[in-house]
């Protein structure tokens, strides 16, 4: 912490000595991390602070209260917006995690082969290119769908969200196997177990922390998801994040801070328990 | 049967035995993988060759397209066709849209990265120990919804928000400065966005850093600056390089930002892409747009591949 309040103009003498001595010291340094994280933090702070304040104006302080939070519990908008956000996410981590899992097992522990990087490339490839361009591709490969097939429904959302959920949920997964030797399986093999029983009784129990880091990646991600969603859902499929923008759009008000609130508390909470769990596992 | 037939035969069976093994692990492993790249290939990949395919035809009247096969698409990014004669004549206006994107990513690029190298420093010096906590403080924002970020930053920097509420308050300003639906609202929110994607691999190179070589520094009369600039910046040089490429990616390509804090006033890329697809019904132009988009993308992408490649060989 010395290094810290060396942010007065003169240091006193021991810190100047302190910070001489001190090979990794660099002026500044210190102050703009902090100031980072400031930055990143004060916004969210202010947002969540606001949220409880019970008044119209989102601009000045009156008194703590949960009523915006009430307003949006009886908000239908919101609640049908929620709705889809869960349903959406749900089945996207559900399949995206599966397919995620199963890549993961043919991509790791194995001796290099031919077209390995390519698979490694496919997979990550939402990565890669910019969300607004995925999303107009997959709203021009969509409505050709819609104008062949006839068919509609929330299954196309629930698909595209699938498509860029697969790699968050592979890299906890890949993670995590990397970190596995073989050796167990090889003596179940070598006790004559089947194949299907070494994975079963092994490699997928050994396996589940990864599983539920990617799901829970999976789950965050689908449901934080804007741009692939305002362009591809339908009528009715309004998601929450797009409820909130369309909000916004209209004018600031505390009810959208109320929400914005619980969401960014739930996808915190989540990627919290992320954290804890890969720290538990060393 | 002599000996020597004996042991062919026994080599043979192996050799068939070991070919088929590898047989069966080709299988499985293909059988692992189709789900997940036969998903991301039809429904990920697939679409980009739809919207090159609409790039080349005329707009229908309702927005989707018409089979009409038309490089009107291109032209119009260039030029400006007279509603009257038809005649040509050279516009500038999306090429400002997409010089002024490329404009504000690099600068917040610059601006994440003077922000973010002696973040990364900072958490790269701490006891091993806690680094991980460190991290994990940078990357959680970037975890919660990009839209709610974007959001509360628009609160703050509003005329009636936080910054210039405490600037009148403290006295410096008399009236609220607008900062909200200008160019330096989009750079703040950008860097606010994409800090974390410089942080990760800045600290990445910057905690392999060896200290030692900083002692031998200073044992020859090295200033803190000769320290930094001549060991420090080129030991993080691959992890610079990678900061700046995974933010000026999604910068360029950014949507939300500036939608919200640009206003629709201050177009971007993204904006133009989404306008085309949306109100203006004009989709092999958002295609084209978007292809354009892509381009840029992947050559950034292509000197980010070469970059990681030369920095650590073996992995990708």
């Amino acid at each position: 912490m010395a290094e810290i309040s060396s942010t007065s103009a003169v240091p006193a003498p021991e810190e100047n000595v302190r910070s001489a001595l001190n090979l990794r010291w660099q002026p500044g340094f210190n102050q703009i991390a902090w100031m980072c994280i400031f930055f990143l933090y004060a916004p969210i702070a202010v947002l969540i602070a606001f949220s409880f304040n019970d008044n119209r104006s989102v601009v000045v302080w009156t008194d703590f209260s949960f009523r915006w939070y009430e307003a949006a519990f009886d908000n239908r908008g919101i609640r049908n917006a929620t709705l889809v956000s869960m349903q959406v996410a749900v089945v996207a981590t559900f399949f995206s995690t599966i397919f995620a899992t199963m890549a993961a097992l043919a991509t790791t522990r194995t001796e290099q082969y031919r077209g390995q990087v390519l698979a490694y490339a496919i997979i990550n490839q939402p990565l890669m290119i910019p969300e607004i361009v995925t999303a107009v591709a997959t709203l021009s490969f969509f409505s050709l769908i819609k104008q062949v097939t006839g068919l509609t429904g929330i299954g196309y959302l629930m698909l595209a969200h699938t498509v860029f959920c697969i790699p968050f949920a592979y890299m906890p997964i890949r993670a995590r196997l990397e970190d596995m030797t073989l050796t167990l399986e090889q003596a179940a093999t070598d006790l004559y177990a089947p194949p299907w029983q070494v994975f079963r009784r092994i490699t997928l129990p050994l396996l589940v922390p990864g599983v539920v880091a990617g799901a829970m990646l999976a789950f965050v991600v689908s449901l934080d998801d804007v741009i692939i969603t305002l362009l591809v859902a339908g009528p009715g499929e309004t998601t929450l994040p797009v409820y909130i923008l369309g909000q916004i759009r209209r004018g600031i008000t505390p009810e959208i801070n109320a929400v914005s609130t619980l969401l960014l508390g739930l996808s915190i909470l989540f990627v919290t328990l992320f954290f804890l769990y890969g720290k538990r596992r060393k | 049967m002599d000996s020597a037939g004996l042991l062919d035969d026994a080599d043979r069976r192996l050799a068939d035995a070991q070919r088929l093994r590898a047989r069966q692990t080709n299988r499985t492993r293909g059988l692992l993988l189709a789900p997940a790249l036969v998903i991301i290939g039809v429904f990920g990949l697939f679409p980009l060759t739809i919207t090159l395919i609409y790039s080349l035809l005329e707009p229908g009247a309702y927005g989707g397209v018409k089979w009409v096969l038309s490089g009107e698409a291109y032209v119009q990014f260039l030029f400006n066709r007279d509603i009257f004669d038809g005649t040509l004549r050279f516009s500038t206006s999306y090429l400002q849209i997409f010089g002024r994107s490329i404009g504000l990513a690099f600068v917040a690029t610059i601006g994440a990265l003077i922000l973010g190298f002696p973040t990364a420093y900072f958490i790269a010096t701490k006891p091993p120990a806690q680094r991980n906590l460190w991290l994990f403080i940078i990357t959680l924002p970037f975890w919660t919804n990009l839209l709610i970020r974007t959001y509360a930053m628009l609160l703050i920097i509003r005329d009636e928000g936080l910054i210039n509420l405490s600037l009148i308050g403290i006295g410096i300003v008399e009236k609220p400065i607008s900062i909200l639906y200008t160019d330096t609202a989009v750079f703040l929110g950008l860097i606010y966005s994409y800090l974390p994607f410089m942080v990760l691999p800045l600290y990445a190179s910057l905690e392999k850093l060896d200290f030692r070589l900083v002692e031998a520094a200073y044992d020859l009369y090295a200033t803190r600056w000769q320290v930094l600039r001549r060991i420090i910046i080129p030991i993080a040089k691959p992890g610079i390089v990678a900061g700046c490429i995974l933010v000026f990616i999604p910068g360029l390509g950014a949507f939300i930002t500036p939608e919200l804090l640009g206003g629709g006033k201050k177009l971007m890329i993204g904006n133009l892409i989404y306008l085309q697809f949306g109100t203006l019904r004009n989709w092999p132009f958002g295609s084209a747009a978007a292809l354009i988009l892509l381009t840029v993308v992947m050559i950034a992408l292509l000197i980010y591949i070469r970059n990681a490649g030369k920095a650590a060989p073996g992995h990708g």
